[in-house]
């Protein structure tokens, strides 16, 4: 398993690693490798160059300003490790520590995770139920890109090709009730149906807002959009969970494969719709 | 004649750490990409992405121009090899042997079949050149299922093997008497079952470097081997046509083999025969993980229907089997031998069946070849009468242990004939182990805990299954396995040699290796017992077939129970040798002298003793000898045995199925394992473990697919699902001690005995759990989807 050939590059500064993505088209952005490295070994990918953003400190570490904020090369690990992220945001950690395997989660991203925009995997879900959103620099500038706005399609989003994601941010508000739930691959880990739930609750449980997203069936992450319906504004309990869990595939495009066809992973945003709802409300509100 | 050792047992039964560890777990070890030879060249292998096609050309003109490129070559350049031979021609398979040439001449028969080579400076460079050479192919139809290849219309792979018949092969009772018995059986079962292809995926891959020395005309060759000597001898006799002393085959630390190691692949004449084209140059070949799954060799592949026949007691009967096993686009090195004699002739398991009819069809298919896997041919026969006994169990109302009982050899049948041309098994007491693991289990609780789930409508739902094995080890009698038309034409003795050098240091050779076993420990361990010297005195050398006397390997859990009996026997006369100089020295006769510890004295006088490093000392400066001895302390032994060893034992296995999801969990694993006398507990441990771990995976994740037109589906580590650490249970280790009366040490073999266990007892415990909803059988491997599947029709 040996990638042809290309040039590397190691910036040590956010404007540095645009510029040489700027001078160099046909480059990627390495950040993990753990999704880049494996394609080019089997060289599926080709770039004529890797600009490492492992040197630049900017993008490392984890703040807390009201949301949270992790640097894009934080790693999975680093996430299940923090406690500002397990006390405030405790399904990111959750979901980082179900993620391949430890030595995946010592070396993949969050950022690297979101850019790839890969089906099946778990950030990508989580991120987009928290409805949270990355800062994104490029020769025009920096902008920021909301949760909703960032997965366009298989391995594709939003980013300019010479964009690099900065930062990662996540909402933190006070009453909410969050999960993760995924069956996953035997063989990489990766989710053959994930499910993450955040819900906004009030008195007696009723459903203030609901973001549902999906991973692992479609071809992006996705919003559960009816079953975010069926539980906004009502008092959430075991039947209105059933109800919602069973319409939750509704509308979804699903994918399937020799490992898990269309028909199970459709019977499982079901399962897996119903168990986070269930588990969100059994740990209760922050 | 069971154990007794000379010496008082020290380290034999201990559980020491072994000594090879330390530099396996730091680095320090040396693998085959490991080894960096000055001048040396890589090779790249160019594949075919077709699964049936015949060449018409093959373009190098780009791959030639590129920078590093030394030389690209293709079949045609290496007509002057023969095809690599098959040596294990089981079932009169001679008119129809196709085998693998070092490239493909003309035809390719699976995807992966290596069609082109590239010599470059780096291994960069040769996958660049692979990357830009064009075949040009004239596609043929394609077929990858056993069964479906031997029926009429089917794409024909070879021109000598109408109907793409490698084998026709029977075994047992004639036909028509097995179908009388079944008829009068009051019980009557027909099943199909499918036991899965699966590929080995050993940590380390596969690969060789070859060295010409023009100055001699030697060969050398590293190889990732488990039968170094064995591939001198193929490599040279039967590939090359060039002198067997003029090629030194070194496997250098191996990292895991299963069996797949060792066979004859093209990389390794290939990569002599290219260094001889350069000049001399070293030119290494070592596979990537994809290479690996295409083009090393698979296991298992059976599609069997099996007709069984039990009276309302669970007694078994009669039962009758039809076997399709596919051997791929050409025969591997033994394949023939392993749905034959080691898989027919082991499909009575533990039971006395008194009428068994096998008949096996091997077949030639367009996918990669199938050799022997872990276990090789007993893990089919185990999972099928494993099946066979729970059918029988679920049809008749008995208790599956009880069908199990009622069917066991009995302890007094030992030696015990199963008539079906396997050699007599040598020991059992098979119902110890199996009430043992019931009652580690837990198992009149564990039914009651299913009745509940089941009554009170739970999602999660409990199910046991068990598995009582036996299986054939320490191969093997020369003049039974070697017999041609059903054996492999040559012996499987082995050999050690064991040297006392003057410092009283000892060095032991033995023709077996390790890869992942322990070799070094274990025989250590052995040797300071039976030699009466320290343990850290003694070194085992082995993998190397420069300086040691020829050996056929490792495999079938063969080392312990025939090349530790070399050993033992080797030490033994050392020893006698000893006793003899010890008399000289003592001014005594030979008849008093006594023999401890590694001291010996004139019976009576223990303090004026002489010890081992002074006799092996009076040994080698030889000025002082008895009449006629020779010099040194040096003795070699070239041991066939009698027999056969046969380790058994009962694995039971709870798993928990999620109703919702179709999710299985290993709750428990419990095990049972007599594998005669031990040596290195620790060590046997950790071969169960392991092997336990490859035969669930089976029950559960691992399969290859092959699609229609032949591409391999599971051709990556990401939808090829192994084991991880996270995915098995606890094990729950117990043994019984039943000597093998085959061998002084009274052992028996270890190394395969977890994974021909397990496969079953996961199978029937996941079967179990889902049994109530009528499901009698499903097929491996057991993933989520078809459970789920299974329960919703069986429900609907
Ligand atoms: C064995 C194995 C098991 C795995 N199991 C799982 C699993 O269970 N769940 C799961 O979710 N994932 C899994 N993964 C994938 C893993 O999580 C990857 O680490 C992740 O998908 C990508 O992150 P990375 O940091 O490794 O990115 P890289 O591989 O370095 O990059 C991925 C892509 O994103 C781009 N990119 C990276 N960082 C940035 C940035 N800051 N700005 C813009 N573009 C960027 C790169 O150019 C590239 O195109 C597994 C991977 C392996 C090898």
């Amino acid at each position: 398993m040996f990638p042809s050939q290309f040039d590397y590059y190691r910036p040590s500064s956010i404007a540095e690693a645009v510029g040489l993505l700027g001078a160099n088209p046909d480059a990627k952005i390495l950040a993990g490798g753990h999704s880049l490295l494996p394609a080019m070994k089997l060289r599926l990918a080709a770039p004529g160059a890797l600009v490492d953003l492992g040197r630049i400190q900017e993008l490392r570490g984890i703040r807390v300003n009201g949301g949270v904020t992790l640097g894009a090369m934080t790693t999975y690990e680093e996430i299940q490790d923090s406690a500002e992220v397990r006390q405030r945001v405790p399904m990111l950690a959750e979901a980082a520590g179900t993620v391949g395997d430890p030595q995946v989660r010592a070396r993949g991203t969050l950022g690297g995770s979101l850019a790839h925009s890969d089906p099946a995997a778990d950030l990508t879900a989580v991120f987009l139920a928290l409805g949270g959103e990355v800062a994104a620099v490029g020769s025009g500038g920096e902008r920021t890109i909301s949760a909703d706005d960032l997965f366009v399609d298989l391995l594709t989003t939003s980013l300019q090709p010479d964009e690099v994601i900065t930062q990662i941010r996540f909402p933190v508000n006070g009453g909410t009730a969050m999960a993760y739930e995924k069956q996953e691959h035997p063989a990489s880990g990766y989710a053959i149906v994930g499910v993450a739930a955040v819900l906004q609750l009030g008195d007696g449980n009723v459903c203030q807002s609901a973001r549902l997203a999906v991973t692992g069936c479609t071809s992006k992450a996705t919003r559960l959009s009816s079953a975010e319906a069926a539980l906004v504004g009502q008092p959430l309990n075991d039947e209105r969970i059933m109800q919602a869990a069973q319409g939750a595939a509704e509308g979804l495009e699903i994918n399937g494969d020799l490992y898990a066809s269309e028909e199970y992973r459709r019977h499982l945003v079901t399962v897996m719709t119903r168990r986070v709802l269930q588990r969100a409300l059994s740990t209760g509100t922050n | 004649m069971s154990a007794t050792l000379d010496a008082p047992r020290k380290l034999v039964g201990q559980p020491l750490k072994r000594r090879e560890d330390p530099r396996l777990i730091t680095g320090a070890a040396g693998f085959l990409d490991d080894v960096k030879l000055p001048g040396m060249t890589h090779a790249g292998v160019l594949r075919s992405t077709v699964g049936h096609a015949r060449i018409r050309s093959i373009d190098k003109s780009r791959a030639t121009a590129m920078p590093g490129v030394i030389a690209v070559y293709t079949g045609q350049d290496f007509l002057d090899l023969n095809p690599l031979p098959c040596a294990w021609q089981a079932g009169k398979v001679q008119n129809n042997v196709n085998t693998p040439r070092v490239l493909a001449v003309d035809e390719v028969h699976h995807v992966g079949d290596p069609v082109a080579v590239v010599v470059a400076e780096t291994p960069y460079q040769a996958a660049d050149a692979v990357e830009a050479m064009a075949v040009d192919y004239e596609e043929l139809p394609v077929v990858v299922d056993a069964k479906r290849a031997t029926e009429e219309g089917a794409p024909q792979l070879h021109e000598n093997a109408p109907n793409n018949v490698v084998l026709q092969w029977t075994c047992g009772k004639d036909a028509s008497e097995v179908d009388a018995a079944l008829a009068a059986s009051p019980v009557r079962l027909d099943q199909h079952i499918v036991n899965q292809r699966l590929i080995p995926t050993p940590m380390e891959t596969r690969g060789a470097i070859g060295r010409y020395d023009p100055g001699t005309g030697d060969y050398t060759l590293w190889a990732t081997s488990q039968a170094p000597h064995v591939m001198r001898l193929l490599i040279t006799a039967f590939v090359m046509g060039i002198p067997e002393n003029k090629l030194r085959v070194i496997a250098p630390d191996v990292g895991g083999g299963f069996g797949a190691k060792i066979f004859l692949y093209y990389d390794m004449p290939l990569t002599l025969a290219l260094s001889k084209k350069l000049g001399g140059r070293p030119v290494k070949f070592v596979e990537d993980r994809s290479e690996n799954y295409l083009s090393t060799t698979h296991g298992r592949d059976h599609v069997t229907d099996v007709q069984i026949g039990a009276t309302e007691d669970g007694h078994i009967t009669a039962l009758k089997v039809k076997t399709y096993a596919n051997l791929g686009g050409y025969l591997s090195t033994i394949a023939p031998g392993i749905p034959t004699t080691l898989y027919g002739r082991m499909v009575a398991g533990c039971y006395k069946i008194p009428n068994i009819h096998v008949d096996v069809t091997g077949v030639y298919t367009n996918t990669s070849m199938v050799d022997a896997y872990r276990g090789a041919g007993r893990p089919e026969a185990a999972y099928l009468i494993e099946r066979v006994c729970d059918l029988v169990a679920d049809a008749t109302g008995v208790d599956p242990a009880d069908v199990r009982r009622r069917n066991f050899i009995q302890p007094d049948d030992f030696p015990f004939d199963t008539g079906i041309g396997m050699l007599p098994y040598d020991s059992g007491d098979y119902e110890p182990a199996l009430n043992r693991a019931l009652e580690i289990v837990g198992y009149e609780d564990l039914k009651q805990e299913q009745a509940r789930r089941r009554v009170g409508g739970e999602n999660r739902l409990i199910g046991f299954g068990l598995s009582s094995y036996v299986e054939v080890c320490g191969v093997a009698p020369s003049k039974w396995i070697g017999l041609p038309g059903e054996g492999w034409g040559a012996g499987l003795w082995e050999s050690a040699n064991v040297r006392v050098h003057l410092t009283g240091k000892v060095v032991v050779t033995t023709g077996t290796l390790p890869h992942g076993q322990g070799h070094e420990t274990s025989f250590a361990q052995l040797v300071a017992d039976e030699l009466g010297v320290p343990y850290e005195d003694i070194e085992i050398r082995h993998s190397d077939t420069q300086g040691t006397p020829f050996g056929f390997g490792t495999y079938g859990s063969r080392s312990a129970s025939v090349g530790g009996t070399a050993i033992f026997k080797s030490v033994a006369k050392v020893r006698e040798k000893a006793k003899k100089l010890a008399a000289h020295m003592l001014e005594a006769a030979e008849e008093d002298i006594v023999w401890e510890n590694g001291r010996a004295y004139v019976k009576g006088s223990p303090d004026a003793a002489k010890t081992i490093g002074e006799i092996a000392l009076q040994a080698s400066v030889a000025y002082d000898l008895p009449e006629g001895m020779e010099p040194y302390l040096d003795e070699t032994t070239y041991y066939d045995p009698p027999n056969c060893t046969f380790p058994f034992g009962t694995h039971v296995c709870v798993v928990e199925v999620d109703q919702d999801t179709g999710q299985v969990e290993l709750n428990r694993y419990v095990a049972v394992d007599d594998v005669g006398n031990v040596i290195n507990p620790l060590i046997v441990d950790g071969q169960i473990h392991g092997g336990i771990a490859q035969g669930l995976a089976q029950a559960l994740y691992e399969g290859a697919v092959y699609s229609d037109d032949g591409e391999l589906i599971t051709g990556t580590m990401n939808d090829y699902a192994i084991p991880k650490a996270t995915m098995v249970p606890i094990y729950e280790l117990e043994r019984t001690v039943t000597p093998s009366p085959t061998n002084p040490m009274g052992v028996k073999g270890a190394g395969e005995a977890g994974t021909i266990a397990s496969t079953p007892a996961v199978a029937n415990a996941v079967i179990d759990a889902v049994s109530h909803l009528g499901i009698r059988h499903l097929d491996m491997p057991l993933t989520p989807e078809k459970l789920w599947r299974a329960m919703r029709m069986a429900q609907a």
